[in-house]
């Protein structure tokens, strides 16, 4: 099964900007269980694109105002729902913020 | 045995196979309803076979394979499931499959609801319909969120396991607070003591299949005490009856020895925890011949080996009272008037109780009047209607 695992924070996760992640990237490397992810920039670089009645609406800022913001992603491949919480778990960041886990859509027949 | 009562004891069962042979939810509670629907065509004429829960599982697994044939899905799960032969090697006799499937019900990523409902539909065999009366929302909400939560079983990959053991102390609570909390749906609703019963046999069932988990036996204790105290609990008008002045009699004390039995069994196991401590509680209550007869300082111990939330703050309050006479109590419970039990009824219910057995009774009277601002249900509003009027009477 694939997962995204959203990392968010509020502002306090700014001190952890340097940190890097302690060793976790290393091991889901090992596991081989990490398909891809990056770290991103703060919230207030993020640039919001939304077309209605096809009119081109940008905003500056993420699409939600919450203090939670995601600051980075890894998307993960491995067996089921208890051993991606298990890998989020032990993510730096569940320490401090939170982290989503989401299933991601596989792609219907045909489309690969 | 009744077709009704075959149908409560084997439906969990059969479901948990057909998950696990065909790994689809749906397909499974199809299979199973066509399997049961057989037999109450074919059992009146040919008689019921040694082993029902064998041959529904049989039926059941024959209407998967037929379906899987039909749609061509999956060669490989079809071969899979036709390979299972019930008969020879029954997996019907592997306890296994309900302890999987409860696990997967109560799995913490499924909101609350979704394990209360979904542990009813496919563990206890209720249909949407009954378990939306219980829950008193329209069916078709009922059927939507069954729906959502077996999906996100599956999109989530949710495991269909037992977990493995170093996830099992973190798990186990889920599965029993469901139940508890079931049960208590069904105790503080007359009309819904169809949910009490459905959890007392769920945990029965979990004790016998995790027989080395002593909360799991407490909570099954727990249960047994309280129901063998239910048809007490209210008067005829349908005001509440305290323990004090239930009819011990009436209290189904075959069911509180059976009760007392699993509950030693559970601290013999030797790890205590908070459902083998509530249990010991309502053993004290329920084992004491009459109400005077109470062992109050032992329950109050109890009450300290609880974790202190307010409201065991309270009972704890109300349990020393008792010990060491209404003065004390009265100023253990104003301790806690300023905290978080603002607004609790049972709070100036048990002041006012306090200062009637002070003689205070103009004090109770308004403690008595506070308390019935702020009761919920009916049953309590009578029963304190009823003591407010006691001390109003001047004497």
């Amino acid at each position: 099964m694939k997962y995204l695992l959203m990392i968010c924070g509020d502002e306090s996760a700014a001190e952890h900007a340097n940190d890097g992640c302690g060793g976790w990237s290393e091991d889901m490397e090992a596991r081989g269980v990490v398909t891809g992810g990056a770290g991103l920039h703060p919230p207030d670089e993020a640039t919001t694109v939304r077309v209605r009645e096809g009119e081109l609406l940008l905003t500056d800022g993420p699409f939600a105002e919450t203090k939670e913001q995601i600051g980075g992603f890894v998307l993960i491949d491995c067996a089921d729902l208890d051993e991606a919480v298990e890998i989020a778990a032990k993510h730096p960041a569940a320490g401090y913020g939170t982290i989503e886990i989401r299933p991601v859509l596989e792609p219907p027949p045909g489309v690969v | 045995m009744t077709f009704e009562e075959i149908y409560r004891q084997e439906w969990g069962q059969v479901v948990a196979t057909l998950i696990r042979l065909t790994g689809d939810w749906d397909l499974a509670e199809e299979c199973a309803q066509e399997a049961f629907a057989a037999a109450l065509q074919r059992w009146p004429e040919d008689g019921v076979p040694d082993r029902p829960g064998a041959w529904l599982t049989t039926t059941a697994r024959n209407r998967a394979i037929d379906w899987l044939r039909r749609e061509a899905v999956g060669a490989q799960k079809l071969r899979e499931v036709a390979a299972v032969s019930v008969e020879q090697d029954p997996p019907y006799d592997v306890p296994d499959d309900r302890l999987r499937l409860m696990f997967t019900c109560c799995h913490p990523a499924l909101a609350m609801e979704a394990r209360v409902a979904l542990t009813l539909r496919t563990l206890a065999g209720l249909s949407t319909a009954e378990i939306a009366r219980a829950f008193l929302v329209p069916e078709t909400t009922m059927s939507k969120r069954l729906t959502r939560a077996k999906q996100k079983i599956q999109h989530a990959g949710i495991p269909y396991r037992v977990p493995p053991a170093h996830l099992l102390p973190e798990r186990t609570p889920a599965v029993l607070a469901v139940l508890y909390l079931l049960f208590n749906e069904g105790y503080s609703d007359v009309v819904r003591s169809q949910l009490s019963s459905e959890a007392i046999r769920l945990a029965r069932l979990l004790v016998q299949l995790m027989p080395a988990e002593p909360e799991a036996a407490g909570l099954l204790a727990l249960m047994l005490l309280h129901d063998a105290r239910r048809d007490t609990r209210l008067a005829s008008d349908g005001a509440l009856v305290t323990l004090d002045e239930q009819d011990r009699t009436r209290w189904d004390h075959t069911q509180i020895s059976e009760a007392v039995d699993v509950l030693d069994g559970a601290l013999q196991l030797g790890a205590s925890g908070p459902y083998q401590v509530q249990a010991a509680i309502a053993a004290c209550h329920a084992t004491a011949p009459t109400a005077a007869d109470t062992d109050w300082p032992q329950i109050a111990a109890l009450y300290a080996q609880l974790p202190q939330t307010p409201v065991v703050a309270l009972n704890r309050a109300v349990a020393i009272g008792m010990a060491d006479g209404p003065a004390v109590g009265l100023r253990l419970v104003e301790d806690l008037a300023a905290g978080p039990l603002t607004g609790y009824h049972l709070l100036p219910a048990t002041r006012a109780d306090f200062l009637r057995r002070l003689e205070r009774r103009p004090e109770a009277a308004t403690a008595y009047e506070e308390a019935l601002s702020l009761a919920t249900t009916d049953a309590e509003r009578r029963y304190l209607e009823k003591r407010l009027r006691e001390v109003s009477v001047r004497s």
